[in-house]
């Protein structure tokens, strides 16, 4: 007979991996792919695997020649990061090599440059997301409009997304809500349909991936912001209901602001960071320069965790 | 259905030895009686070489306050004195019996009558607890005549009886309930008793509904006991947790049990109070389960105190099947690994469970991804990845600050990393590196 092992107690585990989480987030996004690839077409698909093939890549480099690290590629994570930055630009052709630059920012410089997987203060796809807007302002503001569905065709019109008509033409223009849940308008990838955004969404509270502390938090203040605003003044704001439709709200409060690595551990302090991106996100909406504010809201409120970290403690059972 | 207030967690439940009857193993050729079976300091023994000794005679006396008597479990000669290497490879001081014949002290009633009345007074039945050595079952091994000794200006209100066995795999405290129902009611009677509480509570996790049935029925022809369902999460017969879920109160830290008017006994306690108190048999057995799901068959046994591992595996099952990659005394949260299986058992052990080799080793550990799962699930409120990080880094003084000593070790954070760091073992090393700073500073 072999020798027995000798470890310290327990000796069994829940059998949880940080793979597992990371491809059952990889899953999770799989409704949003297809609600883009059924209103872009095939530039949708081709964004999607250009970019995650290069934050793939990206990362499989850095850790075998810069870092000389066991890779660690199978995680799933740089699938998530490619996934989440694809979700967050215009699915036109333009953005092809543009997106390889984004990986390279969002894994290089977002991701591993702080030593990888767990150590990044920020969500990489927003660093790479952000680098982009600032970098390409024209290519990635450059929205195709959604035809019928499955459009075969590379060539595609553009437009403005709804909060952009908002931002340049005003309240007559904007689309009604229910298109704004189902999807059916101009946008980036991840953004045009709440309703798969929300699917992916429920799997990940069933799976006890995400807790509803932020998302709720991030929406709910947000719904609640805008009310207020609209409130005083209808001419000028939002309505709430489109207000949390519109744009990224729904695909940053799911997926980016619940990113496990940059947001706060206790509930306490989810609520907290949830309360801020909502927050920021409307308050830079409205008086910003920009139409959408959610990526900064999230990285703003990225670089608060570790202080809610060190405010928000869990109960203690013993005091 | 009642619980505990925060964390915990569920690990797969695996009574597989539930429908096993207990069996009563047969005595071994030779006995190894270690003289510290319990909490504080080793007993001392009182038999030299040569010395002829009858099943129940007092072996090894209680001279220190934290200590426990310790009988012998068989009959026939001494041997030697001398240390002998127990199941996790220390050296303990050891009375090596030879085995001859069964022959029991004549003041041991062995009838399997049930006797019911005790005419003990409070006093007295805690003098016997201590002239019979019996401790704690539950795994703690504390002596009872000292918990149930209330110091001045403390007062009991709640005695409590932990029969949530939320170990996986554990069996033993389940066929005692369906088995010896009325001496453990007996046993818990008396108990009440020597405390003067009102009520007994025997919390019994609801995995278990035949259990609380057969408890239900038992304690109606009894005052005082009240059976209460607990909900299945881990760990709900801790002691903390199993207060918090029955009363509702808390245990402050470095805080007793009697600070909260509470007392805890397990119920394995309760029956050897039975046999201790009515029929004059001292802690001189163990009820263990041998488990597995590896194994051809699963057991559950009488055992006497001092028979080794390798003879209850011979016994039950020949021989360790190829594929073990681990023997474990009590469950998979909280037991520990056996280094010598030519160890004898001590009081309180509950099992001999064998793992197989697949799931005898750990997966590689990979980054934190600060989920913040371990915080979750600490059932005493803790931050299990703050402890990996100081305690790597020996920032011992913050480890403190951020009560590393409330951990009451159950495994909860370990159990659900998704990273397979291994917390409990670094929050173990933390909590003794905080203790050396604690004695260096007196």
């Amino acid at each position: 007979m072999n020798l027995l092992n000798i470890s310290g107690s327990p000796h069994v585990h829940s059998d949880e991996s940080t793979k597992k989480i990371m491809w059952r987030v990889n899953l999770a996004l799989v409704p949003a792919l297809l609600v883009a690839i059924a209103y872009f077409g095939l530039n949708a698909l081709l964004v999607s695997i250009v970019s995650v093939a290069a934050c793939v890549l990206f990362q499989w480099l850095i850790e075998k020649f810069i870092l000389k690290v066991p890779s660690t590629v199978c995680d799933g994570s740089a699938i998530v990061t490619g996934l989440l930055l694809a979700f967050n630009v215009p699915a036109t052709v333009d953005m092809l090599w543009i997106v390889v630059i984004g990986a390279l920012v969002a894994i290089g410089i977002g991701k591993m440059s702080f030593g990888g997987l767990g150590k990044n203060p920020f969500n990489p796809a927003l660093v790479g997301r952000v680098f982009l807007l600032i970098s390409f302002p024209v290519q990635m503001t450059t929205w195709p409009q959604v035809g019928g569905l499955f459009p075969m065709s590379l060539d595609v019109t553009t437009g403005a997304t709804p909060l952009g008509i908002l931002k340049e033409e005003g309240m007559a223009a904007m689309p009604q809500a229910w298109d704004l849940f189902l999807g059916h308008v101009g946008g980036s990838m991840g953004e045009v349909s709440a309703l798969a955004i929300l699917i992916g969404a429920i799997y990940l509270l069933c799976r006890k991936i995400i807790s509803w502390h932020i998302p709720v938090a991030f929406i709910g203040t947000a719904f609640v912001f805008s009310g207020i605003l609209w409130l005083i003044n209808p001419e000028q704001f939002l309505d709430p209901l489109s207000s949390i439709l519109a744009g990224g709200i729904m695909l940053g409060a799911c997926f980016m602001a619940t990113d496990m690595v940059t947001s706060p551990m206790a509930k306490s302090g989810q609520l907290i960071f949830g309360f801020g991106c909502g927050l920021l996100t409307i308050v830079i909406r409205n008086w910003g320069a920009y139409p959408e504010g959610v990526s900064f809201a999230i990285l703003i409120m990225n670089c608060v965790t570790p202080l809610l970290n060190r405010w928000c403690k869990p109960r203690r059972f013993a005091c | 259905m009642k619980t505990f207030r925060m964390g915990g967690v569920h690990p797969e439940e695996n009574k597989i030895s539930n429908d096993a009857a207990i069996e009563v193993m047969p005595v071994g050729k030779q006995m190894v009686v270690l003289m510290n079976q319990h909490l504080g300091a080793p007993a001392t023994p009182i038999v030299q070489k040569g010395d002829k000794v009858k099943v129940g005679q007092l072996i090894g006396e209680a001279q220190t306050f934290m200590c426990a008597n310790v009988h012998s479990p068989v009959s026939g000669t001494v041997l030697k004195v001398e240390p002998c290497k127990d199941a996790f490879g220390l050296a303990k001081p050891a009375v090596y019996i030879n085995v001859e014949g069964d022959e029991w002290m004549e003041t041991i009633d062995r009838t399997p009558d049930i006797k019911r009345e005790c005419t003990l007074e409070p006093k007295e039945i805690v003098a016997k607890l201590k002239e019979m050595g019996i401790v704690g079952l539950g795994g703690a091994t504390f002596p009872a005549h000292i918990k149930y000794s209330i110091p001045e200006g403390k007062t009991a209100e709640y005695l409590i009886i932990n029969a949530a066995e939320c170990e996986p795999y554990l069996t033993s405290d389940y066929r005692v309930m369906m088995e010896h129902a009325e001496e453990v009611c007996i046993g818990v009677s008396i108990l009440r008793k020597a405390l003067g509480v009102p009520n007994a509570y025997i919390g019994i996790e609801s995995n278990k509904p035949l259990a609380i049935k057969k408890m239900q029925e038992t304690a109606k022809e009894f005052e005082g006991i009240i059976i209460e369902p607990l909900k299945v999460k881990y760990p709900q017969g801790a002691e903390k947790q199993l207060i918090n879920a029955v009363t509702g109160r808390r245990v402050g830290s470095g805080k007793l049990p009697i600070d909260s008017g509470c007392v805890v006994s397990n119920l394995g306690t309760a029956f050897a109070v039975y046999e201790a108190i009515q029929k004059n048999k001292p802690l001189i057995e163990n009820i263990l389960t041998v488990t597995g799901k590896e194994l051809p068959s699963q057991h559950n046994y009488i055992v006497r105190i001092g028979t080794t591992y390798n003879e209850i595996i011979a016994h039950s099952i020949g021989q360790l099947p190829e594929t073990t990659g681990k023997v474990i005394s009590g469950g998979t949260m909280m037991g520990k690994a056996v280094v010598n299986l030519d160890a004898p058992t001590v009081k309180g052990n509950s099992s001999v469970l064998v793992i197989g080799e697949k799931e005898a080793h750990r997966n590689p550990e990979t980054a934190c991804i600060r989920c913040g799962k371990c915080a979750n699930a600490c059932p005493m409120g803790l931050e299990p990845y703050l402890f990996s990080l100081l305690v790597k880094n020996n920032r011992v003084e913050e480890a403190k600050e951020h009560n590393i000593l409330d951990c009451i070790e159950c495994g909860c954070c370990f159990f659900s990393c998704p990273a397979n760091k291994p917390l409990t073992d670094e929050i173990r090393l933390g909590k003794n590196k905080v203790r050396a700073m604690m004695a260096a500073k007196k």
